[in-house]
C-alpha cells in the first residue's frame, strides 16, 4: 500500500518506524522534540514516543555525536540529527576519529550503529553555512557510510536501513527536496550500496544523487526532444560508491557526466571519473564531463543559482560530450581556459 | 526537562586551598571531615592490598619503559608518579562500572583484567586496542585528548535511561581541561544529571606545557561553573583518591549526578619515551615530587599500623615481578598481525571496494614472492 507524502514526512515515516520496531533506537538533536525540527522532520516524534527517545540536547555537535557513541556501548541505536550541514565541522573528530574508527581499532568488537542526519544542499535561499554539501570529506573516510536520497520512496526506504545498520551511516537529506511528494510503500527497505538506474538510455550516462537526480532527468527528457537518449543513474550510496553500475552503463554509452551540488575538486565526481577511467577506459567515447558547484565556498543565495548544476548547464555538458554546439565551443573554450576542448567524436 | 541547576558556588569546590589528604608524606593519617566517613572499612588488609596494586602498576610501567629501550615497544607513555590517582579510584569501582580513559591508563587497564599479552600489542603498534571493552568494561584506550569524556557522558545517560545501577567514569589530564570536548561533557553530564565522574590526573604537565598555560584558577574549580560538584585531591594519596572516588559514586548511584575529581599529582618521567624532559622542566622540580611517592607513603603508614613490612614487601615483589615476567614474554613471542588483516573490520559486512584492494594487495606481495 502506499500513501503519498513528502520527502520530509516520508523521513518523519522511517524514523517513527524504526522507533516503533526496536526500542533501542532513539533520536538525539537540536530542536527536534517540542519543536519538531527546523524542518518539522521530527514533527510529533517526542509527543508519542517521550522525551526519553526523543531527546532535546544541547547546542554542542561534538557532544551530540560523543554522548551516541558511549550510548552505543549499551546497545543503542542512535539517530543523530545535525540541524544544517555547514554545522557539522564542530563534530568532524567525533565522526572521522571517533565513529569511524572504533570498529577498526577494537578489532570489530565495538559496533557503531549510529546514524547521523544532515540535512544538505542549497537551492533554499538561506544566508551562509545553510546550503552546503559537505559530503565529501566523510566519502573520503573509511569506516563510513555515506548514503542520500532523490525521492520519498528513497529516503523512507535507506533511512530505514541506514537505522538498521550496524555500520556508521550519514545520510544526507536533500532539503531542497523536503517538500517535494511523491509515492511511499513503508513495506519497502533498501541497501545502501547500489545504485539505480532511473532512466534508461543509449547514448550518454548521467551520475546524480540527491537533490541533482530531478535535475538529471529533466536534462534526460529535455534531450529526448532532440533524439537523444539519456541514462540517469541515482548513485544513492557515495561511500561505498558502485562503480560497477556506473561502468555498466558507460560501457553501453561511451559517456560520462557527473553531477552534485558539491565543489568539484576531491569531490564524488572525482572519484567517479577516476574509477571510470580505470575500470572502463577503453569505453570512453569522450572525455567525461562534470557538472557541480564551483570550487568556491557556497556563495550568496542571490547568486546559488549561477552556481548550483542547473538543467541549462546538464544539457550543455551532453552536448559537449557528444561534440555537438555548445557553450564552450562558441566561446573558443581553449583559447580562454588554455585547455583542450573535451568535445568526443561527433555524432 | 525541568532541572534547575544552583548559580555557581564556590563552595561545590572541596579542597581548593589545599588538596583533600588523610595520609601525610611520613605515612601519618591526617583527619579528613570529607574524606573519613567513606574509609571506615579501610584497614591494614585493605591498604596492603591497595599498596600491592600501586607496587604492580609501577613494575608494569617500569617494565614496560625498560622494553621499549630495548626496541620490544614502540612507545610508552609512563604513569610513574600517578598510581595512587589510578589504584584509588580503579579500586572504588563496582564490577559493572565502566572507564573511559585515555592512553595513559595502564593502571586502570590492569586493574580492570585486561590480558597483558594483548595489552603489549597496543605499544607494540601490533593492534590499536588492547583488551575487549565488554569484557573488562573500559572502552578501548584514546589518543584524541578528551574525546573519551564524551563517551563516558553518553554511556552514563544512557545507563540512567535503563534504570542499571552503573557509573561511567572517564579519566584524562590537565591538558584535556581546554578542550572543547571535556567542556561539552560537563555541559551534557550537568544537564542531563548524568552519573559520570570526571577523573582529571592534573600531572602538571601537557607534553612540555605547565598546567599554568590551560588554567589560570584550579583545575577544580572550573567544574563548579557548570554546577558540577568538585574535589581537589592530593593524587599522590591512595587513600585520599580511594575515598574521593567512592563518594562520587555514591553521589552518582543515588540520582546526584557527576563529581569532578582533580588529582593533584606529578608525571616524573617523560610523557612518552619519544620525549626530552629536560627541555621543559627542572630536576629539582622532579626531586620534590618523588619526595612525595605514592607508595613510600603507603610503606610508612603500614608501618605504622604495625604491618610486617618485610612479609609485605616480599609478597609485593613477587607478584610485581610476575607480572612483569609475563608481560615481557608476551612482548618478546607476540605475533604480528598478517597485512591481510588491514582490510578487516573497516566494516561490519565485507566490502567490494575493500575485498578488491586486498586481493590487489594479495596479487602484488605473491609476484614479489615468486621473483625471489
Amino acid at each position: 500500500m502506499t500513501e503519498t507524502m513528502t520527502m520530509a514526512k516520508a523521513i518523519n515515516a522511517a524514523l517513527a518506524d524504526g522507533l516503533d520496531g526496536d526500542d533501542r533506537v532513539l533520536l538525539m538533536g537540536e530542536d527536534i522534540g517540542k519543536l519538531g525540527g527546523v524542518f518539522r522532520v521530527t514533527d510529533g516524534l517526542q509527543d508519542r514516543f517521550g522525551p526519553q527517545r526523543v531527546i532535546d540536547t544541547p547546542l554542542a555537535e561534538s557532544a551530540i555525536i560523543g554522548t551516541a557513541i558511549g550510548m552505543t556501548y549499551r546497545d543503542f541505536r542512535v539517530v543523530a540529527e545535525i540541524q544544517f550541514d555547514g554545522f557539522i565541522y564542530p563534530a568532524f573528530d567525533q565522526i572521522v576519529a571517533q565513529v569511524a574508527k572504533l570498529h577498526y581499532r577494537s578489532q570489530g568488537r565495538v559496533k557503531m550503529p549510529l546514524t547521523i542526519r544532515v540535512p544538505f544542499g542549497g537551492a533554499i535561499g538561506s544566508v551562509e553555512h545553510h546550503s552546503e554539501s559537505p559530503e565529501s570529506y566523510f566519502a573520503h573516510t573509511a569506516g563510513l557510510r555515506v548514503v542520500t536520497a532523490s525521492t520519498p520512496q528513497e529516503a523512507y526506504s535507506t533511512l530505514r536501513a541506514a537505522i538498521q545498520s550496524d555500520d556508521p551511516v550519514l545520510f544526507f537529506e536533500p532539503k531542497g527536496k523536503y517538500y517535494t511528494k511523491g509515492e511511499v510503500d513503508r513495506s519497502i527497505v533498501r541497501d545502501l550500496e547500489t545504485a539505480t538506474i532511473v532512466a534508461s538510455g543509449r547514448d550518454v550516462t548521467i551520475a546524480a544523487y540527491g537533490p541533482t537526480v530531478d535535475t538529471a532527468l529533466r536534462a534526460a527528457i529535455a534531450a529526448a526532444d532532440e533524439g537523444i537518449e539519456v541514462e540517469v543513474i541515482d548513485l544513492r550510496s557515495i561511500s561505498p560508491l558502485d562503480v560497477d553500475t556506473v561502468v555498466a552503463s558507460v560501457q553501453r554509452t561511451g559517456r560520462l557526466i557527473v553531477t552534485h551540488e558539491a565543489p568539484a575538486e576531491s569531490s564524488v565526481s572525482s572519484e567517479l571519473i577516476a574509477s571510470v577511467a580505470e575500470r572502463a577506459f577503453a569505453h570512453l567515447e569522450a572525455a567525461p564531463e562534470r557538472v557541480t558547484g564551483y570550487d568556491t565556498p557556497y556563495p550568496p543565495s542571490a547568486v546559488e543559482h549561477d552556481y548550483l548544476p542547473s538543467l541549462d548547464r546538464l544539457l550543455d555538458a551532453v552536448d559537449r560530450t557528444l561534440g555537438r554546439r555548445n557553450s564552450r565551443t562558441d566561446l573558443d573554450y581553449a583559447a580562454v581556459t588554455g585547455a583542450a576542448t573535451t568535445a568526443g567524436a561527433a555524432r | 526537562m525541568s532541572i534547575m541547576l544552583p548559580a555557581p558556588r564556590p563552595e561545590l569546590a572541596l579542597g581548593l586551598d589545599c588538596p583533600l589528604t588523610v595520609l601525610d608524606v611520613d605515612g601519618t593519617r591526617v583527619p579528613s571531615e570529607v574524606l573519613d566517613p567513606h574509609l571506615s572499612d579501610i584497614d591494614e588488609h585493605a591498604l596492603t592490598n591497595l599498596y600491592v596494586d600501586m607496587v604492580r602498576v609501577r613494575r608494569l610501567d617500569v617494565e614496560a619503559f625498560a622494553l621499549t629501550r630495548q626496541g620490544h615497544l614502540v612507545l610508552w607513555p609512563p604513569l610513574l608518579g600517578q598510581e595512587a590517582a589510578q589504584v584509588g579510584p580503579a579500586r572504588a569501582l563496582g564490577d559493572k562500572d565502566w572507564v573511559f580513559g585515555s592512553y595513559r591508563e595502564h593502571g586502570f587497564a590492569l586493574l580492570r583484567g585486561a590480558d597483558m599479552g594483548e595489552f603489549s600489542r597496543i605499544w607494540k603498534a601490533y593492534a590499536h586496542s588492547g583488551w575487549d571493552p565488554q569484557e573488562i568494561r573500559m572502552a578501548p584506550s584514546q589518543i584524541i585528548i578528551g574525546a573519551q569524556s564524551l563517551h563516558g557522558v553518553g554511556y552514563a545517560m544512557a545507563a540512567k535511561m535503563d534504570g542499571a545501577d552503573e557509573v561511567a567514569l572517564t579519566a584524562f589530564g590537565d591538558g584535556a581541561t581546554s578542550e572543547g570536548d571535556v567542556n561539552e561533557a560537563l555541559v551534557w553530564a550537568a544537564s542531563f544529571q548524568a552519573p559520570v565522574v570526571f577523573l582529571c590526573q592534573n600531572n602538571q604537565y601537557a607534553i612540555s606545557e605547565p598546567v599554568g598555560l590551560q588554567s589560570g584558577v584550579p583545575l577544580a574549580l572550573r567544574p563548579t561553573g557548570f554546577g558540577i560538584p568538585s574535589m581537589r585531591v592530593d593524587g599522590n594519596d591512595v587513600l585520599a583518591m580511594h575515598a574521593a572516588a567512592r563518594i562520587a559514586f555514591d553521589r552518582a548511584r543515588t540520582g546526584g549526578g557527576p563529581t569532578f575529581i582533580e588529582a593533584v599529582t606529578y608525571r616524573r618521567g617523560p610523557h612518552t619515551t619519544t620525549d626530552d624532559p629536560k627541555r621543559y622542566r627542572d630536576e629539582a622540580e622532579v626531586e620534590a615530587w618523588t619526595a612525595k611517592d605514592p607508595i613510600e607513603r603507603v610503606e610508612r603508614a603500614l608501618e605504622r599500623m604495625g604491618a610486617n613490612m618485610e612479609a609485605v614487601r616480599a609478597e609485593a615483589k613477587i607478584r610485581a615481578d610476575q607480572l612483569a615476567k609475563e608481560f615481557r614474554a608476551a612482548c618478546e613471542h607476540a605475533e604480528p598481525p598478517a597485512p591481510d588483516e588491514i582490510f578487516d573490520n573497516v566494516y561490519t559486512q565485507p566490502s567490494k571496494r575493500l575485498e578488491r584492494q586486498r586481493l590487489e594487495h594479495r596479487a602484488f606481495v605473491s609476484s614479489i614472492e615468486a621473483k625471489a
